[in-house]
């Protein structure tokens, strides 16, 4: 950290306080670009009254990519592995809003399985992500071993992304029309053991060391209090939202996939305060393994894509056999499909909150604009009133609690 | 609607209504794949999100985006997108703008708009009026231009990197290894922009031999 601007005081103060006093005046550091506990490259100049956060100015963009230009200068297909890239913590809910949204263009049907699936490794994918801000965030508060255990947990998740779509982070899993390949199931299986057998053993050790932890308790009890006509106003969505009280859940209230035949709960927080949000998050680590377990007693058999071939490339067997999947499969991979021209905005309950893809289609194969709804751009952006009065040390309780990922931030 | 995205009910004469409650501010409305989308005046956006927040019961403003249409005369769109917690239901608001007029800010209804609103600034060069604090958000520090344009090259103008004689970091053109490639895989049957070679006759003189262009040369003009 880099200090600027220092003190003051005028010379008749210092003489009316015999020399013995200076006043201080407002202090401004720098935290960030880069800070272990920004999570990424994010510079805050926060201005200081001793150590009290006068104001937050948040500065972004420091992993701006231009996500939204690239993928107009791609086809629909082509620009969906950019989506892995945004929120690299969750990759599959970034693909999820994006082939929805083209689905949706298309009104294309999608099968039963794929769209259990689809469901599946969200879910999977949620956890993901919760195992890994909730680790940080308690390390970030000075507890070192709940993230070590998380890590092993992401670590066996990552291997299931491995074992269901070749790589263990940019999956590029879900398709326009489905999923890209079926699962073995020696996979499925090997996860519903895993949600069985090992999952909560880590995971509830982990948390019931912080949970009630007298000193975890000091450090994110109280701070940073959001009202629910604060987080309306402020744009929250997800465990934010959720944090502050108000029980709003896109999977429940515009359900999409198979969402409507799940059960599960909703968790809120009664307080608003950095505790709340990350009990929220522990709360949906265990209602995402109950989904899962649903998605595996309820997975019917069947195709895991769309069986359009317009949108849909055919099987590789296939293509030995006929001409004319050798001609869609040449299609697919050169010219792409054509969305019709219009415009959608689809919203999904990503693990952060609200994820929205905002395409404008001209009817070609290639998308006229992509806009990139992300979850953590309105949150950050509410850290300056969030921060106001607390100690320069809760910036890091704060933050953490926000889950803020600077790939999706940034774009 | 056979596609899984999320399902929203519909909401019957919403679109009557709001024709009703913003007047003239009313241009035009458009219910496709399910979504209301509606365009107002540009001076009224203020008081039609106003109008949306309070009494429609649009709590929340989830997205602004930009559109670059540069054909057009007023070039850009900036769209709202409203999102009720209680109705369950979003909405979209459009406004059109160019270079100069600015849209009216609505960071006083929704504090959130502060940062979309730079964002399209920075990206567009759209302004807004009454936003008081109109900085670049997004792009380098000290950056020109507005990136998101369509008549701005996706490789950008300069770009960067750390000399080790001046030992700090350097801003030059920007010089590819590789010719920039933007392939056509449009069908010639469907909006392909070139002229298939034996179709020049068709209309006036032939534009030349249909052999590929040298690297960096631009493509044979369309003719119309």
């Amino acid at each position: 950290m880099t200090t600027s601007n220092s003190i003051v005081g005028s010379e008749e103060e210092l003489a009316r306080n015999g020399g013995a006093q200076s006043e201080i005046a407002n202090y401004t550091i720098n935290f960030g670009p880069q800070h272990p506990a920004a999570h990424g490259v994010l510079r805050l100049v926060l201005e200081l009254d001793g150590e009290i956060i006068e104001r937050v100015d948040p500065h972004i963009g420091l992993l701006h990519r231009g996500t939204e230009k690239l993928c107009e200068y791609k086809t629909y297909l082509q620009a969906l592995p950019y989506m892995d890239r945004l929120d690299y913590v969750s990759p599959m809910s970034m693909e999820h809003s994006y082939v929805l949204a083209i689905e949706k263009l298309l009104d294309l049907e999608v099968p039963l399985r794929a769209q259990y699936l689809r469901v599946f490794f969200a879910e999977l994918t949620r956890i993901k992500n919760h195992l890994l801000n909730i680790g940080s965030h308690v390390m970030d508060v000075g507890a070192m071993t709940p993230n070590l255990w998380l890590f092993e947990l992401r670590e066996d998740i990552m291997n299931f992304y491995e074992r269901a779509s070749g790589a263990r982070m940019h999956a590029a899993y879900f398709r326009p029309g489905g999923v890209h390949q079926d699962v073995p199931l020696k996979l499925l299986t090997d996860i519903a053991d895993w949600l069985d057998n090992r999952l909560f053993g880590l995971f509830d050790d982990a948390i019931s060391l912080v949970a009630d932890n007298r000193i975890f308790k000091q450090r994110n009890v109280d701070i940073a209090i959001v009202s629910k006509e604060d987080a309306l106003a402020w744009g929250f969505s997800g465990p934010m939202i959720r944090g502050a009280g108000i029980p709003w859940d896109i999977r429940k209230s515009q359900p999409y996939d198979v969402y409507d035949r799940m059960d599960f709960e909703i968790p809120v927080g009664t307080k608003g305060d950095c505790y709340d949000r990350m009990m929220v998050r522990v709360e949906e680590v265990r209602q995402s393994a109950r989904i899962m377990k649903q998605c595996l007693n309820e997975m019917p058999d069947g195709p895991i894509a769309s069986l359009d071939r317009k949108v849909v490339p055919p099987k590789r067997s296939e293509m030995k056999q006929s001409m004319e999947a050798l001609i869609h499969h040449f299609k697919l991979y050169t010219e792409g499909f054509h969305v019709p021209a219009g415009e959608v905005y689809v919203a999904t309950e990503s693990p952060k909150g609200e994820f929205g893809i905002y395409i404008v289609s001209d009817g070609s194969n290639k998308p006229y604009r992509v806009k990139i709804r992300p979850t953590a751009f309105s949150h950050l952006q509410a850290m300056d009133f969030m921060s106001r009065g607390h100690m320069l040390a809760d910036t890091t309780a704060i933050l953490g609690a926000m889950d803020i990922v600077f790939g999706e931030c940034d774009r | 609607m056979v596609s899984p995205a999320p399902r929203i009910a519909p909401q019957e004469g919403l679109i009557d209504a709001i024709k009703v409650a913003i007047g003239k501010a009313f241009i035009e409305a458009k219910d496709a794949v399910q979504e209301i989308s509606i365009t107002v005046r540009r001076e009224a956006i203020v008081d039609v999100c106003r109008t949306l927040r309070d009494e429609f019961q649009y709590q929340q403003l989830m997205e602004m985006a930009g559109v670059d249409y540069p054909g057009r005369a007023e070039r850009f769109d900036v769209v709202y997108h409203l999102l009720s917690v209680t109705k369950n239901h979003r909405i979209r608001i459009r406004v059109t703008t160019d270079e100069d007029k600015a849209v009216p800010s609505v960071t006083g209804l929704w504090p959130v708009a502060g940062w979309l609103e730079r964002e399209i600034f920075d990206l567009y060069g759209v302004q807004f009026d009454g936003n008081d604090d109109l900085r670049r958000i997004l792009t380098d520090y000290g950056f020109r231009g507005h990136p998101f344009r369509k008549d701005f090259p996706l490789t950008g103008y300069v770009e960067m990197r750390y000399s080790e004689e001046q030992k700090r970091v350097v801003y030059e053109p920007v010089r590819l290894a590789q010719d920039f490639r933007d392939f056509d895989f449009m069908s010639p049957w469907e909006g392909a922009e070139y002229i298939l070679p034996g179709d020049e006759k068709v209309e006036g003189e032939a534009p030349g031999a249909p052999t590929p262009t040298a690297a960096g040369a631009k493509p044979a003009e369309a003719k119309k």
